[in-house]
């Protein structure tokens, strides 16, 4: 089955395409991770799964055909809009309670060992709680509902990285008991590998890729050489994108099993954010967010790269 | 549940020491930490560390990760699992960490845990039981606990004097990593080279290839391959 399947997808506004032909069809049992730089259309592609957006043109069915945003969808979807949307002047309780009566499948015990799992109080305002708890309510809210796939725009957009480390520990573990499937955008592309198993990348309101990490990763390697064999490489090698420094260019390159690297070049294994770049990123790739690069870095390179990360 | 507590409280306390999993567990109450627990290699080491924290949990070891390895995720699991093997931290029958809890404290896929479990049923180390999880089937060559207790204490003067001589743990590890190289390739070296002393009177002149190690050292290589 598909949670989500997609065909030449596109939903334009005033003058602008959002999506332009996307065509996905993500498989059930992932934790699907949509990335891809601000306004590439992750929260337009969302929408529409969820069937808040209509689309221009195109088809889009759910959970196995079900069209988006029919009773049937919305029913098996939970979705947790960014910024995790809530009501500040309710309790904690009341927030409970208002779900319970608005939703038909609805898991009030669950709800209930989670928030104080989680130390939440139940008498408080939800307008008081930290960002990180807000996040978490929401999480719960969409987890009660029993939902066969859980979808969040952006959830770690506005938490510190520890509340980003919690807030996904606990979305695992409700993956591990209830075996959902879980389909977030995120443009924070640094913590994705450990979390997703599927990945959707997604450009310019294009799709760059999609697949299984495991199959994505071992479709692609970095070729690392002098920057002035750059441009005829790229000529001849489906080359994905590309950064120089220095003399030394990095190439992402789609490439088979044998992987076997030109003369004078080196082949590596990608990893999740290099992965995840779009093209004119191309500046900063890969091996700086592996982390395993150690001391042939030149400092200049190192200092460019600190600031890339702040950003 | 206090288990998801006890669990992310101890993953902190094995960040800073950064030791094997219960040694971490160990150290900070027992201030002298020689204490051997339990003495025999046959009582579980439960019965002494830390039993108040892990109370809680079902399983006496908890991963940590290594984010800036470049070592897979699932290999780091299989990894310490053996490392906690081969320190007696885990023994036949005890459990290994639920994948709930491993998920929830490491914030990691599920399937990330459930492969290096398989790897290791598969290594025949472990083995699932339904409906109650994974628990430890095998085991790996190990030195005694008291013996270990013995060489962890050497090892504490040691770091003791190297901070004191002003060694940051960067240069303690590169420094251990080079005299773990030179035990481990100097011990062909050092036998050959006191092999050729004993030739001449030595009455075995049967593999000369491999020149008769010494007992300790030869059974230092092997678990150090191991």
């Amino acid at each position: 089955m598909n949670v989500v399947e997609t065909a030449r997808l596109s939903k334009r506004y005033r003058g602008t395409w959002a999506l332009r032909d996307c065509t996905l069809a993500i498989p059930a049992g992932h934790v699907v991770a949509l990335v891809g730089p601000n306004g590439a259309g992750k929260t337009t592609l969302l929408n529409i799964a969820v069937g808040l957006t209509t689309p221009t043109a195109g088809s889009v069915t759910v959970l196995g055909g079900e069209p988006a945003g029919s009773p049937a969808a919305r029913g098996g979807i939970a979705f947790v809009a960014q910024d995790a949307p809530l009501y500040a002047n309710l309790s904690v309780a009341d927030t409970l309670h208002l779900a319970r009566d608005l939703n038909l499948r609805w898991d009030q015990p669950r709800a209930d060992a989670r928030l104080a799992e989680l130390g939440i109080p139940p008498r408080r305002k939800v307008g008081k709680l930290s960002g990180g708890q807000q996040a978490q309510l929401a999480l719960t809210l969409a987890v009660a509902r029993q939902p066969e796939l859980v979808i969040l725009d952006e959830p770690l957009a506005r938490l510190d990285p520890l509340a980003r480390h919690d807030f996904m520990g606990s979305l695992m573990a409700a993956v591990t008991e209830d075996g959902m499937s879980v389909l977030f955008s995120s443009h924070v592309v640094a913590e994705l590998e450990r979390v997703a198993d599927y990945l959707i990348v997604l450009s310019r309101g294009q799709v760059q890729m999609a697949g299984s990490v495991d199959d994505l990763l071992a479709g692609h390697c970095v070729l690392t050489g002098p920057a002035a064999e750059a441009g005829t490489l790229t000529a001849r090698l489906p080359v994905i994108h590309g950064r120089r420094a220095g003399g030394q260019a990095h190439l992402l390159v789609r490439c088979g099993s044998d992987g076997a690297a030109p003369p004078g070049w080196q082949a590596r294994r990608p990893c999740v954010p290099a992965m995840a770049r779009r093209p004119s990123w191309g500046s900063f790739v890969v091996k700086i967010a592996c982390g395993q690069r150690r001391g042939q870095r030149h400092r200049e390179q190192r200092h460019r790269e600190q600031r890339h990360r702040e950003h | 549940m206090e288990i998801g507590k006890g669990v992310s409280g101890g993953a902190g306390a094995g960040g800073e020491s950064g030791a094997a999993p219960r040694g971490a567990s160990e150290a900070p109450p027992g201030g002298q930490a020689g204490a051997p627990p339990g003495g025999q290699a046959g009582a579980p080491p439960g019965g002494t560390a830390g039993p108040p924290e892990m109370a809680g949990g079902p399983s006496p070891i908890m991963f940590r990760l290594e984010p800036g390895s470049g070592v897979p995720t699932y290999r780091q699991l299989v990894q310490q699992v053996e490392q906690a093997l081969r320190l007696g931290y885990l023994e036949p029958g005890d459990q290994l960490p639920r994948v709930k809890d491993v998920v929830e404290s490491l914030a990691i896929n599920p399937n990330t845990v459930l492969k290096a479990y398989r790897e290791l049923e598969n290594r025949g180390l472990a083995g699932g039981r339904p409906g109650q999880g994974t628990f430890v089937q095998g085991t790996l060559g190990r030195v005694g606990l008291a013996e270990q207790a013995e060489l962890h204490r050497g090892m504490l003067g040691w770091l003791r004097a190297a901070v004191e001589a002003g060694l940051d743990p960067d240069g303690m590890t590169a420094l251990f990593a080079a005299a773990l190289r030179e035990v481990t390739d100097g011990a062909g070296g050092e036998t050959t080279a006191r092999a050729g002393q004993p030739r001449r009177p030595s009455g075995r002149p049967g593999r000369p290839g491999r020149p008769g190690r010494p007992d300790a050292a030869g059974r230092g290589s092997q678990e150090g391959a191991a």
